[in-house]
């Protein structure tokens, strides 16, 4: 508690006064706000100004969603701390996603044993150190101690190029050469295999050799040339915030006001299921828009992912994939009591699903069967198809119905479930 | 009709049970408009129960009860119109300024800004708050927050006004501020019902009803109680009554168990026979 008013007044432009600062005396509280406090006024305009609304007496049902989005609002700018998390997480997501968790691996550490010393051996590890995929180092001791090589991790793959390999090369298209790849990372092992097929293939290329198999393959990558995990990721990460932030966020206003006892004197007020609902759905909305809009940006800025499809579209999918998170978050809310259940509930309905199943991280085709039909209950699935479609191919809006009209199901099933759920009295 | 023949709140056999445990037993009352009716008993006597069922936060298990002339089992949306309600833990956004919190409140009562910027103005200059109006509601004395949590209660202008241990935890002087408060209010027509564990306030009500183990052991006058019973304060109207009360309710578990205990001994007497 004490904390969180050092914040405040930390915060200082905000001009909020604290009653410890003052001293305790009546004069010098009513301070203003100054300019942060004005920007924060004319932001809380858009939501139903203090200078006065014609349009609210006619309409109390607006007018108290808007007095409840209003307060909501407040809160969530008022709590400095957790706003500061709320936009640093993205960003660190996408360090540590962008960056760190890089699929492509580079620069593979590779011993080459030469028993051969010929002018087509030097060649071949030339075509190794030429490709960026490798860097080759030449090893001169005995074939077994490979084994403490890769043991150590000083050597990730190794190349034993025979004796006899000149003078086969020579006679036959054919010449042997043993390639030795440490699979303890069953993963980067494939890469690396992948890789030296490739470097192969060119060297055989340059030697004019064309491969004996009647039909040339080739693959043609689309969408992402390069393979560039960051375009996978950027996108994605998307899916995470937003599914984190809203279902977490809106799981503990309720159950907040059911803890601070604030609840019930709104129960015994006029006020709605849908009002309250409503209400406290709508700033989280424009908080979640923000912070997706802070990951777009650095997306586009710092991992130059491409944007090949509709920003509108990106928008509007957008805005129903956060409503379905947030309705999830009121949902868990309405049956819960206290905060710290509701976000464990949260978490648990969010970040490790949303993570391991929605084909974030792993492709859903690869998992198990049952674990292949969870998934389809994970809001995050049917989001990335469609913001991954709308990045990288420019998907359109008739690419992408079958995932829009899951989500808005989803979206619909949980706000009634949330509204009818929601208790209008202190009974369970 | 004078007003203070007018019936406000109406309850007959009222009871609230909680799984086994019976909160309210069976209450019967009748107060009238503009009374100040004070719930007198310890904690757990069933005070806060009433209260809340009367608001439309609890269902009455059995019994009626009218509030405003409306029925708590089918019209709880026109009593929430016509009442205010003040919990024991001054419900306030503590995170939000004095100003915001009465602004929330105003808005959910459906009233217009220009509506909430007067009733404000009146809550300023009337509960004396004005100077806090920009404060973080935390940091108010906690005096002045029960003062904006009537006030707050009271902005949509309720005909009646349910105090849920108002004053607890406030200061001496602090509580006798705040019921010169609640006196203006109720000279004004607004119906009161306020529940205290502070027998001194019990002098400041119109009419008390000392409950106890959910069920009325008194209802009278302050006057009337201390005259009948021959005592000095409610003080001592109150221990004697509640200590008469625990002897009975003794008596009564005895001879229950007295009748058990012969009950068991016919059976014993019967199966040797």
């Amino acid at each position: 508690m004490v904390e969180a008013r050092t914040f405040r007044v930390a915060l200082g432009a905000a001009n909020r006064t604290s009653g410890r600062a003052n001293g305790g005396t009546l004069a010098g509280r009513a301070s203003d706000r100054g300019l942060a406090g004005a920007a924060i006024r004319a932001f809380a305009g858009i939501l139903g100004s203090r200078a006065g609304n014609a349009s609210r007496a006619s309409n109390p049902t607006r007018g108290r969603i808007l007095a409840i989005a209003r307060k909501e609002f407040f809160h969530i700018i008022y709590d400095f701390r957790t706003l500061l998390i709320i936009f640093m997480m993205p960003v660190l997501q996408l360090i540590i996603f962008g960056y760190a968790l890089n699929m492509e691996i580079q620069r593979v550490d590779m011993a080459v044993v030469d028993f051969s010393r010929s002018t087509e051996s030097r060649k071949l590890v030339e075509e190794f150190s030429g490709s960026k995929f490798f860097r080759p180092f030449y090893y001169q001791e005995p074939v077994s101690g490979l084994d403490d090589l890769f043991k150590s991790r000083r050597a990730r793959a190794a190349m034993v190029i025979p004796a006899d390999f000149a003078p086969k090369l020579r006679a036959s298209p054919n010449a042997p050469v043993q390639f030795l790849i440490d699979a303890s990372d069953a993963n980067a092992a494939t890469f690396v295999r992948m890789y030296c097929t490739q470097v192969l293939f060119n060297y055989n290329e340059d030697r004019g050799i064309k491969t004996l198999i009647p039909f040339d393959v080739r693959t043609a990558i689309l969408f992402n040339p390069n393979l560039k995990s960051s375009y996978f990721f950027v996108p994605g990460i998307i899916a995470m915030i937003l599914v984190m932030i809203s279902c977490l966020l809106t799981s503990i206003t309720i159950t907040r006001e059911k803890e601070t006892g604030t609840m019930e004197q709104i129960l015994v007020s006029p006020v709605r299921p849908h009002e309250i609902i409503l209400g406290k759905v709508l700033p989280y909305v424009a908080l979640a828009f923000a912070d997706a809009s802070v990951v777009v940006f650095m997306g586009l800025v710092v991992f130059r992912v491409p944007f090949e499809g509709s920003f509108l579209l990106l928008v509007a999918l957008t805005t129903l994939y956060i409503i379905t998170a947030l309705s999830l978050g009121l949902t868990i809310s309405t049956r819960v009591r206290t905060q710290q259940v509701a976000m464990m509930f949260a978490q648990v309905a969010t970040v490790l699903p949303t993570i391991m199943l929605s084909g974030l991280v792993f492709p859903i085709a690869s998992m198990p069967k049952l674990l292949q039909y969870v998934t389809y209950i994970i809001p995050a699935r049917y989001y990335l198809l469609i913001v991954r479609g709308i990045f990288l191919k420019g998907s359109q809006l008739v690419h992408l119905l079958e995932p829009t009209l899951f989500l808005a199901v989803m979206a619909l099933v949980l706000l009634i479930t949330s509204v009818r759920r929601f208790s209008m009295n202190l009974e369970r | 009709m004078s007003t203070n023949t007018e019936i406000a709140v109406k309850t007959a056999d009222l009871t609230r049970a909680f799984g086994r445990f019976v909160a309210v037993d069976r209450v019967s009352i009748e107060v009238h408009k503009g009374e100040i009716f004070g719930f007198l008993g310890a904690n757990g006597a069933g005070k806060t129960t009433v209260i809340r069922v009367l608001c439309g936060l609890l269902r009455p298990t059995s019994g009626s009860a009218t509030v405003a002339g409306f029925d708590v089992y089918t019209r709880s949306e026109q009593i929430k119109r016509n009442i205010g309600y003040m919990s024991q833990k001054f419900s306030l956004y503590e995170d939000l300024t004095v100003g915001e919190n009465i602004d929330f409140y105003g808005g959910i009562y459906g009233l217009t800004q220009g509506q909430i910027r007067k009733k404000e103005e009146e809550v300023f200059t009337s509960f004396g708050l004005g100077t806090y109006a920009r404060t973080l509601t935390a940091s108010l004395p906690l005096g002045f927050k029960q003062r904006l949590a009537l006030g707050c209660a009271m902005l949509h202008d309720p005909p009646i006004l349910f105090l849920d241990e108002p004053t607890s935890g406030v200061d001496p002087k602090a509580r006798r501020e705040f019921w010169d408060i609640i006196h203006q209010t109720s000279e004004k027509g607004t119906t009161i019902l306020v529940t205290t564990h502070f027998m001194e306030e019990a002098e400041y009500c119109h009419r008390i009803l000392i409950m106890d183990a959910g069920r009325i052991i008194a209802l009278d006058t302050p006057h009337n109680l201390k005259k009948l019973r021959g005592k000095e304060s409610v003080q001592d109207v109150f221990v004697t009554l509640v200590r008469k009360e625990i002897e009975r309710r003794r008596e009564d578990e005895d001879k229950a168990a007295g009748r058990k205990e012969t009950e068991g001994r016919k059976e014993t007497e019967g199966r040797h026979g």
